[in-house]
């Protein structure tokens, strides 16, 4: 540090990536708008190219940061409360789609839900399998955070990859669930629900496991200790908030309304 | 770019680019955050100008197309446009990311944000998103729902680009304020100086603190309801459409779940700026401090149970309606302990009329009168006969616009000598004190008697039985916008040839600990963080 600050909070040097990211955002979703009006799809192409680069831009400066020590425990407190609060906003954005979700369940328009000529899911094949995996990929997380804390790299490692793999399995069994479904999403309720709900869970899933994907790969460089390791706390956390919002998304939209 | 990243000398004074563009520093992005919202505000009063112009006389005199016909698409714009604006690019970036940027961490001796670099993110997401806002006025005809985006008038009812602008400009400030709430509630927990507690913190930061836990709870719903009218419009689902098993009322409910808490979201951090304002020039310490506190989390909390009171006549069922009334009854008590706290803090003090303290004062009192006909809009019967007419217009106006906008300028007299150095004049800022406040009062008193004589809102034009108090109300609105003008010059003359401030604590006696500080205040304050004899001297 240059100058004289004599305290433990961190005061970071000028950054680019606010700015290159609020303009690629500008940009992807004016593009966005183009595209949905089948105008161009280049300019949301550039717009997202440009965002994915800045996050993938901005993480690495905080891992350098962290690496350097800029890190000290009051900023690790502060980047906790950070991700809490980040998930508590997510809690509520899943909010809107289980108010939508309830609303029409048990006020149905045509009086009956699900709706007439709609066939759902059988809760107690696929998704219930996809259950099970979720939950599994939460015990293999907390295995990987014991290792961790232990300082028992190789459990940490094949905890993580194994989190990750199950992560990615669930993927691929949403997908195919999806390609199998009797009702579509577009024109009736049923769907618009089904596939919003499920489909906002999804990307979740998919964010969490690429987020663990990169602890994993932080994980194989030695940049975790057993004392410092805001990082994997943060996906752990975010992994089982995706778990929880999946269990409810099982137990309401595919075991009670079915 | 990247070497801008690598620059660790904070000795070197930063490039324009840098200080501006790649700020990671809470006093600048604050000043930015004023400024863009200044802007945005006057593109906003533009187009009250052009409504109250167009209201000033039955029949429709301006707004007519090319060919001379009634160009009633205009009027819904320009309402659509001075609502968004309003909503979401004005208030809130002036109150929650200009003045709690500023002053928050200031007054809890933070050296900075928690997360400074995505301080700026916030920043400028937000002008992204008023971007898009501003391209949704001019593309496509324009954004013609209303600021709400009630379905189906923006899904099947605006099939143009327009909506989509608006729809994703909201996801932008949304996103912007979210990262703010995470950012301030942070900082709020985990930077106070050593030795301040929580109930120790000034009623400001305590405020911004309450006001970031309502973005950080509400907008998220708000973007979810938005994300559905987006797929209902471009995709195909049918949340809000009947035809398909859907329901409109659905998105009034979700909306309305963010939306009271949003009216929150204004009016909260000006509660914590009239605190301070009203202790400085009455000098005395803020009356009953906890209960200040205790009151703005009352608020904050009963601001999401209330939600359907906007919405009385879509057809609930009694109990329903029962229950909504009398929820937001209760919020009368906790403003009421505010109101009542900041009389008694004047009440024995040796009280000093300068500007900010006017202010204040105007704020105390038109907040009481729009807090007042919000409990008489809150029975459900009565309401019948005043829901979407110009009492409601009178009644949000009362609320936020003498409310809200006040204490804006409110903050804006009391700290400009502290942000830039230099002081305005007395004499302009009480002039421009004048001007609003009877102006404001000439255009909103009168139309609670169009309310309350029958005028909806929402319309380019009114019958003749109503062209009295519509005369008088546009009159009203040409004298604010008359102050407005004025008060633009006002800061042209004090930030170029105002004169030089270099007392600290130029008001005197004053208990936070943004008067410890030099005018302006250095680029990096607080290195070594402040000790309770620094802030404690007045407290309790």
């Amino acid at each position: 540090m240059a100058h004289e600050k004599n305290h433990d909070y961190h005061i970071l040097p000028p950054s680019p990536w606010p700015v290159l990211g609020a303009l690629s955002a500008f940009v992807m979703l004016l593009g966005a708008v183009l595209l949905m009006h089948g105008e161009t799809q280049i300019l949301f192409g550039l717009g997202l190219l440009g965002v994915l680069y800045t996050m993938y831009a901005w993480w690495s400066d905080v891992v350098k940061e962290s690496r350097v020590g800029d890190h000290t425990p009051v900023v690790q407190i502060g980047l906790r409360y950070g991700m809490l609060l980040f998930i508590a906003s997510e809690v509520m954005f899943f909010a809107a789609w289980f108010w939508s979700f309830f609303k029409h369940a048990i006020y149905p328009a045509g009086g009956e839900w699900p709706p007439a000529g709609i066939e759902t899911f059988d809760p107690w094949h696929l998704p219930l399998i996809n259950t099970l995996i979720l939950l599994t990929s939460g015990a293999t997380v907390t295995w990987a955070h014991h290792a961790l804390l232990e300082n028992d790299r190789k459990g940490l490692v094949n905890g993580l990859l194994l989190t990750v793999c199950l992560g990615v399995l669930f993927t691929i069994f949403q997908i195919y669930e999806y390609t199998h479904a009797h009702f579509g999403f577009s024109g009736n309720i049923y769907g618009a629900n089904f596939f919003m709900a499920t489909g906002f869970h999804g990307a979740h899933v998919v964010i969490g496991t690429i987020f663990l994907g990169v602890c994993l790969m932080r994980a194989l460089r030695g940049q975790f200790t057993p004392e410092k390791h805001v990082g994997f706390e943060a996906a752990a956390w975010y992994w089982h908030f995706v778990d929880v919002v999946w269990l409810f998304l099982f137990a309401a939209v595919y075991i009670w309304a079915r | 770019m990247a070497d801008a990243t690598a620059s660790h000398d904070h000795h070197a004074a930063p490039g324009f680019f840098t200080r501006w563009f790649c700020s990671v520093n809470h006093k600048d992005i604050g000043i930015l955050y004023l400024i863009s919202a200044g802007v945005l505000g006057a593109i906003s009063v533009a187009m009250t100008f052009y409504m109250r112009l167009e209201l000033m006389e039955p029949g429709v005199q301006y707004m007519l197309t090319e060919d001379g016909q009634v160009d009633g698409n205009l009027w819904n714009v320009m309402i659509t446009g001075h609502g968004i604006l309003m909503m979401f690019f004005v208030v809130i970036p002036a109150l929650f990311g200009g003045f709690g940027n500023y002053f928050m961490p200031l007054m809890i001796g933070a050296p900075d944000m928690a997360f400074p670099r995505m301080n700026n993110l916030s920043y400028w997401l937000f002008v992204a998103g008023a971007t898009l806002a501003v391209l949704a006025v001019f593309v496509d005809g324009g954004v013609h729902a209303g600021w709400v985006l009630y379905a189906p008038l923006s899904t099947t009812g605006s099939p143009g680009m327009a909506m989509d602008l608006a729809i994703f400009a909201v996801h932008l400030s949304g996103a912007s304020s979210i990262l703010g709430a995470i950012n301030i509630i942070t900082t709020f927990l985990n930077m106070r100086a050593p030795g301040m507690t929580l109930f120790k913190a000034p009623l400001f930061a305590w405020s911004i603190f309450v006001t970031a836990f309502l973005i950080l709870l509400a907008l998220p719903v708000l973007a979810g309801a938005i994300t559905m009218l987006l797929t209902d419009r471009n995709f195909g689902t049918t949340f809000f459409d009947p035809a398909g098993g859907g329901d409109p009322i659905l998105y009034q409910h979700i909306l309305w779940f963010f939306g009271h808490p949003e009216v929150y979201i204004l009016i909260v951090p000006g509660f914590g700026i009239v605190s301070h304002i009203v202790s400085t020039f009455s000098k005395k310490p803020v009356f009953g401090y906890l209960g200040m506190v205790w009151a703005m989390i009352a608020i904050g909390v009963l601001g999401f149970v209330v939600w359907a009171h906007h919405m009385y006549t879509v057809g609930m069922s009694a109990d329903a309606q029962a229950y909504f009334m009398l929820a937001t009854m209760v919020i009368a008590v906790p403003t009421g302990v505010k109101i009542f706290s900041w009389i008694a803090t004047m009440w024995g003090g040796s009280i000093e009329l300068k500007t900010p303290m006017l202010w204040a004062l105007g704020f105390i009192f038109l907040f009481t009168v729009g807090g007042v006909t919000g409990v008489v809009l809150s029975q459900a019967g009565v309401d019948r006969a005043y829901h979407d007419t110009y009492y409601v217009v009178a009644h949000f106006h009362y609320v936020m616009s003498l409310g809200a906008v006040f204490t804006i300028f409110a903050g804006i007299y009391y700290w400009i000598g502290k942000m830039s150095g230099r002081q305005y004049p007395e004499w302009a800022g009480k002039l421009h004190f004048w001007m609003m406040f009877i102006g404001a009062n000439i255009t909103f008193f009168p139309q609670h008697f169009l309310g309350r004589a029958g005028m909806p809102r929402r319309y380019i034009d009114y019958p003749e039985a109503f062209a009295y108090w519509n005369y008088v109300s546009s009159i009203g609105a040409f004298i604010s916008i008359a102050s407005f003008v004025f008060f633009i010059g006002v800061m042209w003359y004090t930030l170029t040839r105002g004169q030089r401030i270099t007392e600290n604590a130029y008001w005197g006696s004053t208990d936070t600990l943004e008067w410890t500080l030099p005018n302006p205040p250095p680029e990096h304050t607080f290195e070594t963080l402040p000790t309770p004899d620094q802030w404690n001297k007045a407290h309790h």
